[in-house]
């Protein structure tokens, strides 16, 4: 029997849903990034606004001051939809979880030094509270946002929050048992040290306008807080008693060059819609700034001694710059 | 005129190194073939690597482009940062 193969092409009707091709200008194969993001959320006919809430629409431009012409400009330079997130986080866990299993069977938790193991469990368990604060905070910005481009992302961001907490309770389980955990969450209420962040973590969340939520938990707290803790305190312990505690903050660190992307592409863009939003963001950024400073400089102290209120400073300094790469004058 | 040209599978991956290309050499065309894109572009053809990344948003390695290569025509020349076709 003979068979002859042919190619069959069929063309589709269409490259993609009309209006993305009406963004797009023209009717071309669109990324799955776009798909699943441009006007995915309902912006007329809404039903009945909140009992609670009356003067807003369930979502509404107006719960941030930050004015936008087309919130789907503040689009995620790392293109994440539900697939590509939640794909590029299992790559990241990998990683983490290989690393949490190498130093388990080593025995390198066990081997590691006193002091530095003291210092580490002083400075980074509380944090966990830290991160469970973002988490709240990130899920608000997901909750009062506006437009998927920007809420999707935000939301992203609340539940590696949660993930980043549930690191630290891992590190301290590893490295110092529950009662590690314990004490930490002593530490985080009663310790005079972490009172200043705790107040500001709590302050953070009766924070109304969303946008101004995001300026002080994304760019302000998490750019100086994850400078200091990942960059300095980290290097300091690598110094005194080597990389094993390094290793397990392998997520936290990745995370925090990746996520840095994404809010710096935000802030510039909000920053180049008009002067009005320039003005106000810098408004956000100076009002929140030394609060973070006054409430790092003591938790810093723990790990760094006297080097601590620098770090801060360094850590600072650098979030001021990527602000003013972003536009803001800070 | 020579041609150079380069065949990528289609896939999601593929269609931001295509729209790369495309932003970075204004004189290449792609063409949709069954299960597959054909990119032509006379006498050079840049692949760079800081374009992909930003089309694709994350790092990119332009080794990575072989997972999905089918065919291609030109003298190659490659650097980490580029991937050059050409007939010169």
């Amino acid at each position: 029997m003979h068979i002859d193969l042919r190619t069959v092409s069929i063309t589709p009707l269409r490259q993609t849903y009309n209006h993305i091709a009406e963004r797009m200008g023209a009717d071309k194969t669109a990324s799955r990034y776009l798909e699943a993001t441009m006007d995915l959320q309902a912006e007329t006919n809404f039903h009945y606004r909140s009992t609670w809430d009356p003067q807003y629409e369930i979502h509404d431009r107006k719960r941030t001051r930050i004015v936008m012409q087309d919130w789907y400009d503040l689009k995620d330079p790392r293109k994440y939809y539900y697939g590509t997130y939640t794909r590029a986080r299992a790559r990241m866990e990998e990683l983490a979880d290989a690393d949490y299993k190498f130093v388990e069977t080593r025995g390198l938790a066990a081997a590691y030094d006193d002091a530095a193991r003291q210092t580490a469990l002083a400075f980074y368990v509380p944090l966990r509270h830290v991160a469970w604060g973002g988490n709240m905070n990130g899920l608000y910005q997901g909750d009062y946002g506006f437009g998927t481009a920007i809420v999707q992302a935000c939301i992203y961001a609340g539940m590696d929050q949660l993930g980043i907490a549930q690191y630290l309770t891992q590190f301290g389980l590893l490295m110092g048992g529950r009662e590690a955990l314990d004490a930490a969450k002593k530490d985080w209420l009663q310790a005079p040290q972490w009172q200043p962040l705790r107040r500001l973590v709590e302050d953070s969340w009766v924070v109304e306008d969303w946008f101004e939520l995001f300026v002080l938990q994304n760019v302000v707290l998490d750019g100086a807080l994850f400078g200091v803790a990942y960059q300095e305190v980290d290097a300091s312990l690598t110094e005194r008693a080597g990389p094993v505690v390094s290793m397990l903050l392998r997520f936290q660190i990745e995370w925090f060059d990746e996520v840095s992307k994404w809010v710096d592409s935000v802030m510039k863009t909000a920053a180049a819609e008009s002067d009005a939003n320039k003005t106000l963001l810098a408004q956000w950024y100076r009002t929140w700034r030394p609060r973070v400073v006054e409430a790092l400089a003591p938790v810093a102290r723990i790990a760094l001694d006297d080097d601590g209120a620098p770090a801060v400073a360094r850590a600072m300094a650098a979030v001021d710059a990527r602000m003013v790469k972003a536009g803001l004058s800070v | 005129m020579a041609t150079v040209f380069i065949a990528l599978q289609k896939n999601e991956e593929s269609r931001a190194i295509v729209d790369a290309i495309l932003a970075d050499n204004p004189q290449a065309t792609a063409n949709n073939e069954p299960a597959m894109v054909k990119v032509d572009a006379p006498e050079r053809m840049v692949i760079r690597r800081e374009t992909v990344e930003q089309e694709i948003g994350r790092d990119f390695d332009l080794q990575e482009i072989h997972v999905n290569l089918v065919t291609l025509s030109g003298n190659v020349d490659q650097t980490d940062d580029e991937f050059t076709l050409s007939w010169v």
